[in-house]
């Protein structure tokens, strides 16, 4: 079992999220993460989906995919093969600032986005393990609220979505 | 308004009819009333059959479907309308038949609101799908209508459904249609790799024990000629699956016979003794291949398919061909060499004559006294034309009379292989014959099967269709039973039923009707039934408890086949 980014090239056509998803749900595969969001190219989606898997379900899934009447194009990478960031936000009361967790900001480059009389919104941006360690800390700081976005990743291999967009 | 523009349901007819298609099989109700308003002005030009279900419209469209080539066209409702074509969807997008279903939905502005008949057609049929479709404006009909007809023929051939609103329907527009021929998401037309076809040249020219099993794909592929071709010149045995039967005439000298769960002997033994397995548009199938960590390991596998999706999802193979076997054939008949096994084919006859001895025999000669299903089949094969269609439900009796049928034509089985679904046979049978009025169609069906969808005897009897009916009874679940007393010590779970009177049910619908107890009766009653002008609904009273053989029980390999 590995982690893998699935890029799904597709049209944006009313239903093509849940045929997706269909495919994970019928062979009881968890999606760690997904995004949707437009391409470069008008009309044309981009959905990232990150899942945990041998390389051979993966390889099953993304044929699947692709099997689609509306994908136009879907493959799969490993972790070394892409560039990915997640966001996360952090919500933390005022009451519990000190010290201690300025040192805690400035270490872990995070910033703060937000600063309501009765709490604080922290930002982070990077890899999963980055924004998890910073979850641990800050749990111990009152942590009130924590939303971690899917991955946005682009691939490394110099393809470009025209080339499938014939 | 323009005086060009016309009603959205005249649409949706006219541009079924710019398709071609000659039938459709539906059941009217209120969100596609529009339509059937418009079928009326149409009746010379598109056919229309009332079924007497909905499930029994998609079944017959499917029929359609396999036997002619042509897309598969059926209407229904909203709701409970669309809800119905479920199971025909499901069935028809496993068995790759090329379906396209019209459903109404309530209008626009109600949708999502729990209306009345409103269900969420597009989300439930997106798993038995291979494309769908909510069309709300008129100006959106046609296009939708083009693009469901290309998907559905096009590529691997499946199930469709458009549905559209009421509003869609009622509301006024320009007919222009044009077909699709293609857009940039979705590639129909593979070209054969040359390496590949190098590469299993290569394998097959080096075999020992090269074997063939083929499928659907070759009818679907109307490969039928370039399989015949390459058996005839690589020499090469091959044996067939469920859908893939009559796409070799089993009288051409290479064909061993059948493969699967209630298979032939030799074909399934011998899966693990060649050392080239070259399967041809066939997709691996539980049934077909038993426990897959003792499936053919000692075999390199080709694998010739259209679908990219199937490479690999079961078996791992050597070599993927991919695209149209039509295409893949022919290249690979010029790349091997011409050749024959004597020895590797006389493995194959020497198991067939064990299973000849032990089962065949004694399945269509018997001398114990109940009848058996297989005499029965072998009775219809002494009387039956060469193009003659058997359509079959699924149980006991399809496993018999697809075991016992001797195929001889293309396109001449109609079943329901992946879905095995129950009920599938009547109006399969139904919509068969309204293809062609001309051939005979056999439709061989259990006392389980046919009472899920007996209604349809109600359209046979309107159209006329001359569909020859066999009930092969034996007061079971016969299938079911069998698998209790093998693997549930013959703990009988709700699978004995009390049967009504079923020549007074066919006649009640003014179907002439026989009812055979006795093996003398038998052959007399066949060439009757065969011979008679118009419908037929013959009953045989079968031994109670009788086993499909050979059997290829759950979690045991392909050599573990036992003829008792």
């Amino acid at each position: 079992m590995k982690r893998y980014t699935i890029f799904v090239i597709t049209e944006n056509f009313i239903g093509i999220l849940n045929r997706i998803t269909i495919i994970f749900t019928r062979r009881g595969i968890n999606i760690d993460a997904l995004t949707a969001s437009e391409s470069r190219l008008e009309g044309i989606h981009r959905i990232t989906i990150e899942v945990t898997a041998s390389e051979d379900t993966v390889i099953q899934l993304v044929n699947q995919i692709e099997k689609i009447i509306d994908v136009i194009k879907a493959f799969h990478h490993e972790d070394e093969n892409v560039v990915y960031q997640e966001i996360a936000l952090y919500k933390i009361p005022v009451s519990r600032l000190d010290g201690g967790l300025e040192k805690i900001i400035r270490q872990h480059n995070a910033k703060i986005i937000a600063a309501e009389p009765d709490f604080v919104v922290l930002e982070l941006t990077g890899h999963k393990e980055q924004t998890q360690e910073l979850l641990e800390i800050l749990k111990t700081y009152g942590l009130l609220e924590f939303a971690r976005s899917g991955r946005v990743a682009v691939a490394k291999r110099m393809l470009t979505i025209d080339s499938f967009v014939k | 308004m323009k005086d060009s523009m016309i009603r959205g349901a005249d649409i949706v007819v006219r541009s079924l009819i710019a398709e071609n298609a000659e039938i459709i099989f539906g059941y009217p109700g209120g969100a596609i009333m529009p339509v059937y308003d418009a079928l009326h002005d149409y009746h010379d030009e598109v056919r229309h059959v009332l079924t007497r279900h909905e499930q029994g419209a998609i079944h017959a469209a499917q029929g359609y479907a396999r036997v002619s080539g042509k897309v598969g066209v059926c209407i229904a409702t909203s709701g409970p309308g669309a809800t119905n074509l479920i199971t025909g969807l499901a069935d028809a997008q496993i068995d790759s038949t090329p379906l396209v279903c019209i459903t109404g939905q309530v209008a626009s502005h109600l949708l999502g609101t729990d209306a009345f008949q409103e269900t969420d057609v597009l989300g439930i049929s997106m798993a038995a799908t291979k494309w769908n479709i909510q069309v709300r404006r008129v100006e959106d009909i046609a296009p939708a209508i083009a693009k469901g007809f290309y998907i559905a023929k096009s590529g691997r051939p499946g199930a469709v459904l458009i549905d559209i609103t009421k509003d869609a329907q009622t509301n006024f527009g320009e007919f222009n249609y044009s077909k699709c021929l293609g857009f940039r998401s979705y590639k129909t037309h593979i070209p054969v790799e040359k390496t590949a076809i190098q590469e299993a040249a290569f394998l097959i020219n080096m075999a020992k024990r090269p074997y063939v099993l083929f499928g659907q794909g070759v009818v679907l592929g109307q490969a039928e000629a370039e399989l015949k071709a390459f058996l005839d010149k690589s020499g090469i045995p091959a044996a067939c699956t469920l859908l893939g039967s009559g796409s070799l005439s089993e009288d051409h000298p290479n064909y061993v016979g059948k493969l699967g769960m209630h298979g032939n002997y030799a074909p399934n033994m011998l899966t693990n003794q060649c050392d080239v397995l070259i399967a041809v548009g066939m997709r691996f199938d539980d049934r077909v291949t038993g426990d897959l960590k003792r499936y053919a390991k000692q075999a390199k596998v080709i694998h010739l398919e259209l679908d990219p999706a199937e490479i690999n999802k079961i078996v791992r193979c050597e070599v993927a061909v991919l695209g149209n076997c039509k295409d893949s054939l022919s290249l690979l008949t010029d790349a091997v060499k011409a050749n024959a096994y004597p020895e590797w084919m006389a493995q194959f006859k020497e198991l067939a004559e064990q299973e000849r001895a032990s089962v065949i025999d004694p399945d269509l000669t018997p001398t114990k006294p109940g009848l058996t299903m297989g005499e029965v089949i072998h009775q219809i094969n002494k009387y039956k034309a060469d193009d003659a269609i058997l359509v079959t439900d699924v149980g006991q009796h399809q496993m018999i009379a697809w075991r016992y049928f001797n195929y001889k034509k293309p396109r001449t089985q109609v079943t329901s292989g992946g879905l095995g679904t129950m009920g599938f046979a009547l109006p399969a049978a139904l919509g068969a014959q309204m293809y062609d009025f001309s051939r005979q169609v056999v439709c061989v069906v259990g006392d389980g099967g046919i009472q899920m969808t007996i209604q349809e005897l109600g359209t046979i009897m309107q159209t006329k269709a001359p569909v020859k009916i066999v009930l092969l009874n034996n007061n079971f679940l016969g299938m079911v039973r069998q698998w209790q007393q093998m693997f549930f010590d013959k703990r009988y779970s709700f699978t004995e039923l009390d049967n009504p009177d079923f020549v007074k049910i066919a006649e009640a619908y003014n179907i002439q009707a026989q009812k055979v107890t006795e093996r003398g009766n038998l052959q007399e009653a066949i060439e009757d039934m065969l011979i008679h002008d118009g419908p037929y609904f013959l009953e045989v009273v079968v031994e109670k408890e009788d086993n499909v053989f050979p059997m290829i029980a759950t979690g045991c390999s392909v050599e573990e086949v036992r003829l008792s």
